[in-house]
Formats: C-alpha cells, sequence, structure tokens
C-alpha cells in the first residue's frame, strides 16, 4: 500500500527518470539501442525519453551490437557520454570485444589519456521459461572482467540513484537490471522492487554495499532478484527463532568486502545466493573475500545457493528446479546446523 | 486497392492441382498450428517469449517446394514453421513449446531452439543472425564431404543489419559454398520497420558487393517462391556458389506473444491479411483452376484441423521432463 506522500516507482521508472534529468542538464548524455525509442525499451527503462528528447537523442539502432557498441565507445572517448544498451546480457557474445577489448580498456591503454564515460544497460535474469540464450544473469562473466564497474540494483531507489551516479561516473559502467524486478506486468514482477522514489535527482556510491536487515546468527549475502529471495528467507528463519541479517551488494564491482567481512565477522555464517551459475563466480569471490581475510571470523563452512552449472532450460520444471528460492535458503541453514 | 489481388501469378506456370492442394495443405497447417500455439499461450501453457510465423507461410512451403531430400534448413527463433515445412511431426514442436518430455528437445530449448537431424533442421536459434555462418559451415560441409546438397540458411530483415551476415556473405562466395540466403523481410524487427533501420534500397543487392548473386521475391505467392527457390537451388547445385533470396512477406501478429503493436497500424495489418494473404491467394487458384471444391477444402480444413489438435493434446500430456535429465546432453556422449 502506498502512503501520503510516498512516490512508489518501478526499477524501470526510476531508471528512465534519472536518464531524463541527466539529459535535461547535461547535452552530453543520449541513449542508444534496440527499441529504446518509441517502444520504450522491452524492459520499461526508456519509456517516455523519446517524446521529450526527441530521436537526436534517444537513438534507435539497427540491429548491429558490434557496431552501437563500438560507437558509444569512440562517442565516450570524444566528450560524450552515451547511455547504451545491450536488450539482453545473453547477446553479450555478439559484441564482446567492444565491451571488452575496448569499452573495459582504453581508460588504461591511454595512462588515463582518455576517459570512456558511458553506461552500458542490459537486462538479466530468468524465472519466466525463456530458454537458454535469453535468461542468464552472467554477473560472474562481467564482474570477473577489469575495467568495468558492474552494479546490479535490488529496487527502485536504488535503480535510480546508481543510474545517476553512472552517468556521471567517467569510467564504464555495466548496469545490469533483472527482468523480474523491472514492473514489467506481462513478465510479472516482484512487488519490493517498486519503493518510494524520491523526485529530485541524487547519486548511490557505486561501490557500496547496504545491510538491508539486521541479524545475529548468519548473514545472507546477494545482490539483484537474491536480495528479495533472502529477505523471504530471513523471514521464514525468523519464524524458526533464527535472525538473519541480508546484505544487498548493490554494485559487483567495485566489491564492498568491508561491509561483507564486517557483517560476518558479526554473525559467524555465511549463505551466498546468487542466480548466475555457481562455478567460478560470484559466490565463489565472496566467500573467498570472507575467507581468505579472517577464516575464524567462520563458525561453520559458508553456503551457497546458486544456479547449477548447467545451460538453462526451457521447461518451466526443470529452471524453476534450478534457480534460487527462499526455501534453498533456508534449506542451506539447515544444512550448515546439522553439519 | 479494392479487388482482391490473387496472389498466385496468373500466368500460372505448369503447376499440377496435387502441388497445389500440397501447399495448401502445408501452408494451412502452418497457420492453424500457430494459432494453437497462440492460445496455449494465453492459456498459460507455453511460457517465454513464443515468435508465431503467421502471414510468413507462403516463404517456407515455397522454399521447401524446391529442396530435394537432404538439403538442409537453419533458421532463427520463429522457426516452427519451418519445421513444420520440413516435415517435423507437429506433436513434437508442439511438446517443446509447453516444454514437455515428448518434445524435440525433450523441454530443454522451448519454442527457440529445436533441431532435427532426421529432416535436417540444425535450429532455432535465439541470437538474431547466429544462424547465418551456421549455415555457411553447413554448407562447407556438405562441399567438403562431396555431396551436392544444398542449406537453406533464413533471416530476417533485422538481422540483415548484422556484421556476421557479410563475413560469411564473403567466406560463403570465396569458397563457393552451396548456400541459398534467405532473407524473410517481414518489414520489422521487432517494432522497428525497415525504413528506420537502413538507408540501403534493398537486402538482396548487398550480395553484389561479395559477388552473390541474388533477387527479390513476392513472398505472398508461394508459386514465385517455389520458382525462385528452384533457380537459386539450381546455382548452387551447380557448384556456383551462394545465392540470396529477398522475399518479401508479412507477419501479422506481434513480433512475439508480448508485443504491444503500436509501431504499425490495425488497417496496414488488415489490408495485408485482406489484399495479399497467401493461403487465400492458392484457396481462390484451386477454386477457379475448378482443381478443388469448397468441400474438398473443407476436408483439409477438416485434417489439418485434427492433426493440430492432436499436436496440442499430445503437448498437454506428454510428461513434465524429469529432473535428472537436466545433467545429461551437456556433453555428447563418447561413442564407442
Ligand atoms: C544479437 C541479438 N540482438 C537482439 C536480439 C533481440 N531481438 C530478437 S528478435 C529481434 C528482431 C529481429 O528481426 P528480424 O531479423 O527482422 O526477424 P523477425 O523477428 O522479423 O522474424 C531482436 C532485436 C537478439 N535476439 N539477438
Ligand atoms: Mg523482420
Amino acid at each position: 500500500m502506498t502512503k501520503p506522500n510516498e512516490r512508489k516507482l518501478t526499477i524501470a521508472r526510476a531508471m528512465a527518470e534519472a536518464t531524463a534529468q541527466e539529459m535535461r542538464i547535461d547535452p552530453s548524455v543520449f541513449v542508444m539501442g534496440e527499441d529504446i525509442g518509441p517502444l520504450g525499451g522491452v524492459y520499461g527503462n526508456t519509456r517516455g525519453l523519446i517524446e521529450e528528447f526527441g530521436a537526436e537523442r534517444i537513438r534507435d539502432t539497427p540491429i548491429s551490437e558490434t557496431a552501437f557498441i563500438g560507437a558509444a565507445v569512440g562517442a565516450a572517448q570524444d566528450g560524450m557520454r552515451p547511455v547504451v544498451e545491450l536488450m539482453f546480457v545473453d547477446f553479450f557474445g555478439v559484441c564482446f570485444d567492444a565491451i571488452y577489448n575496448l569499452m573495459a580498456k582504453n581508460i588504461y591503454f591511454s595512462g588515463g589519456n582518455v576517459k570512456v564515460p558511458m553506461v552500458l544497460m542490459t537486462s538479466t535474469g530468468g524465472g519466466y521459461s525463456d530458454g537458454g540464450q535469453h535468461s542468464q544473469c552472467l554477473y560472474g562473466t562481467f564482474a570477473h572482467l577489469p575495467g568495468m564497474k558492474v552494479v546490479a540494483p535490488s529496487n527502485a531507489y536504488d535503480a535510480k540513484g546508481l543510474m545517476t551516479a553512472a552517468m556521471r561516473d567517467d569510467s564504464p559502467v555495466v548496469y545490469m537490471y533483472h527482468k523480474g524486478l523491472q514492473g514489467m506486468g506481462w513478465l510479472g514482477t516482484e512487488a519490493g522492487a517498486t519503493v518510494h522514489v524520491p523526485e529530485e535527482p541524487y547519486t548511490l556510491e557505486i561501490g557500496k554495499a547496504k545491510v538491508v536487515r539486521e541479524g545475529k546468527d548468519v548473514s545472507i549475502v546477494s545482490c539483484g532478484m537474491g536480495v528479495h529471495n533472502a529477505l523471504k528467507a530471513a523471514k521464514k528463519l525468523e519464524a524458526q527463532g533464527v535472525s538473519a541479517e541480508v546484505v544487498d551488494l548493490v554494485s559487483l564491482v567495485p566489491l564492498d568486502r568491508e561491509t561483507i567481512r564486517a557483517s560476518v565477522a558479526k554473525t559467524g555464517r555465511l549463505i551466498v545466493v546468487d542466480e548466475d551459475y555457481m562455478s567460478y563466480g560470484l559466490s565463489g569471490e565472496i566467500i573467498a573475500s570472507v575467507t581468505e581475510h579472517d577464516i575464524s571470523a567462520l563458525k561453520a563452512a559458508p553456503k551457497r545457493v546458486a544456479f547449477p552449472d548447467v545451460p538453462i532450460p526451457f521447461a518451466r520444471v526443470m529452471e524453476q528446479f534450478c534457480l534460487p528460492n527462499p526455501d534453498k535458503i533456508v534449506a542451506a541453514w539447515d544444512q550448515m546446523q546439522a553439519a | 486497392m479494392a479487388a482482391r489481388k490473387p496472389a498466385a501469378k496468373a500466368k500460372k506456370p505448369n503447376v499440377s492441382a496435387e502441388e497445389l492442394l500440397d501447399h495448401y495443405r502445408q501452408m494451412l497447417l502452418i497457420r492453424r498450428f500457430e494459432e494453437k500455439a497462440g492460445q496455449l499461450y494465453g492459456m498459460g501453457l507455453i511460457g517465454g517469449f513464443c515468435h508465431l510465423y503467421i502471414g510468413q507461410e507462403a516463404v517456407v512451403v515455397g522454399l521447401e517446394a524446391a529442396a530435394e531430400e537432404g538439403d538442409k534448413r537453419v533458421t532463427s527463433y520463429r522457426d516452427h514453421g519451418h519445421m513444420l515445412a520440413c516435415g517435423m511431426d507437429p506433436k513434437g514442436i508442439m511438446a517443446e513449446l509447453t516444454g514437455r518430455e515428448g518434445g524435440f528437445s525433450k523441454g530443454k530449448g522451448g519454442s527457440m531452439h529445436m533441431f532435427s537431424k532426421e529432416k535436417h533442421f540444425y535450429g532455432g536459434h535465439g541470437i538474431v543472425a547466429a544462424q547465418v555462418p551456421i549455415g555457411a559451415g553447413l554448407a562447407f560441409a556438405d562441399k567438403y564431404q562431396g555431396n551436392d546438397r544444398v542449406t537453406f540458411t533464413y533471416f530476417g530483415d533485422g538481422a540483415a543489419n548484422q556484421g556476421q551476415v557479410y563475413e560469411a556473405y564473403n567466406m560463403a562466395e570465396l569458397w563457393d559454398l552451396p548456400v541459398i540466403f534467405v532473407i524473410e523481410n517481414n518489414q520489422y524487427a521487432m517494432g522497428t520497420s525497415t525504413k528506420r533501420s537502413t538507408k540501403s534500397p534493398s537486402y538482396w543487392e548487398r550480395g553484389a558487393a561479395y559477388g552473390i548473386p541474388g533477387e527479390e521475391v513476392d513472398g505472398m505467392d508461394v508459386l514465385a517462391v517455389k520458382e525462385a527457390g528452384e533457380k537459386a537451388v539450381a546455382h548452387c547445385r551447380a557448384g556456383k556458389g551462394p545465392y540470396i533470396l529477398e522475399i518479401k512477406t508479412y507477419r501479422y501478429r506481434g513480433h512475439s506473444m508480448s508485443d504491444p503493436a503500436k509501431y504499425r497500424t490495425r488497417e496496414e495489418v488488415q489490408k495485408m491479411r485482406e489484399e495479399r494473404d497467401a493461403i487465400e491467394g492458392v484457396r481462390s487458384l484451386l477454386l477457379t483452376g475448378k482443381h478443388a471444391t469448397e468441400d474438398d477444402l473443407k476436408a483439409i480444413d477438416k485434417e489439418i484441423k485434427a492433426i493440430v489438435n492432436e499436436a496440442a493434446e499430445f503437448s498437454k500430456e506428454s510428461p513434465e521432463p524429469a529432473l535428472e535429465e537436466l545433467w545429461t546432453d551437456i556433453y555428447a556422449p563418447l561413442e564407442a
């Protein structure tokens, strides 16, 4: 329920609002991508922009990701602040050279001579039976590679602040928004992502995690959709008399290891929830951040609830079986106790 | 334009009644199958995005009529029509759409990802234009192995703006690969019309830069498609390398089942349906040429309906995949 003076927005609207406000004050910001103009983006995050800013600044592109993302790198090096959209993160394969060998490295390769102030927005996540080329998160893939900041909001307040911060950053920022949090009616959405958003522009510090629920028995660490699963699990655990703390990473790169370590130092137990594939990814990184720092902080072996190492299956029963959910998080706690 | 333009050319190449009836049957099967898929989607039995082929039936049916046993085909996510036209079992296709064990990919692939080695269908691909180099590779394998098979590589007008298409063109011509690049120009890529995505006047002419011949074809006329297909096939089989067919067509439904459809008017769609529908075109040829009576066509309708209903029933009754299947087929088993 909306309270008086509350201004609840979906992540999609929060992203569009941040972009519009920045475009009003900074003429070097422009947006490009596939169907981000009159359609307003498949996931709604550019809705209303073309009406205000016109086709010169809100540019629909041909289906040519290598060219338009490469072009954004060029424009960013030449005084512009492009916001580009890769419609689904899964499509990165077509254009990863522009992303990783150019966008991510040119500041370094120039010895700081050029800046690459661009935002690469991309949708992530599954859960609605879209098959293995349209449902991935790939957090680990992007976060693994140096040179790009990576953010992944779990709610509209953070989404707006991160969007503004990303547009003002002089480094490339990969902005990974989860489809299941966007507030698109036809897709189904997580209600907890639609929250109060102040009208005036504000920024959220990139690289800063948030403790979104305080607890003392276990730290559940996640990002994006995983935060909502973690919060639901925390409620269930509370009913069992277990006090769970939930850490929302907000940014994957830079990773706020301090906040994670401080939480685990308090609770002594760690469960990482990651919708991305299990191996070589986010969940392993979070655990390593804790164990290599001070293994004595842990009272039990850490647990991870992540997507198994299989291509994402189409069939609903199979996909749902693989995805993290609150019950799996509770089960991870139970296993920790049994061990 | 007042009167319905007969979709098939007046000069009527020597086409037999059986052939016409077969085209009619194939096109109708696709249309009714897709309508049923749309219904099942509406009932929540199919998830994700589901891209229907309604309106484009003459493209694949005309080209399949020009193909011979052993020829190959590969296409995008808008693949149900291609699979039906090359003879894949409608039950297995529908059951893949509902994500069941009896589906062509055992429920692991879904609407966009199916294969049939038996029918030489190499997918179903969700990454726009990814199938184009795959088509060149299929053709390479055939040429290398010394058989005279031809590969039909289908892609959209939107896909035609991907760089990998042109890398594949260049190699295909350089190596004289027996591949037909079929551009299904339905005028839209999701919500973006061709006018908003390119200034080049035609897609097939882009092949000239690589030395690949081609032509534009009326895709609402199954006989014209077949004729062009035969020409392209002859070119490829003669070892002359690739050929491009830009087939002008139209999709009646949304890009996928979740399309807000604001990028074109209802009138535009209605006009196409009324004036250019390929199935209606063949129907009127059959009737005016006295190749069939209304009753004959009704009987075909009934036959098709039965096939589609059977597929739908199968797709509901086939069991959900067993969870153990999650860990199979990731790698191919080594053959002893
Ligand atoms: C590399 C890549 N970019 C974008 C998309 C999203 N997308 C899916 S279909 C489509 C439009 C393709 O249009 P077209 O090639 O004309 O084929 P049609 O849908 O008309 O059959 C887009 C942009 C994708 N699947 N893959
Ligand atoms: Mg198209």
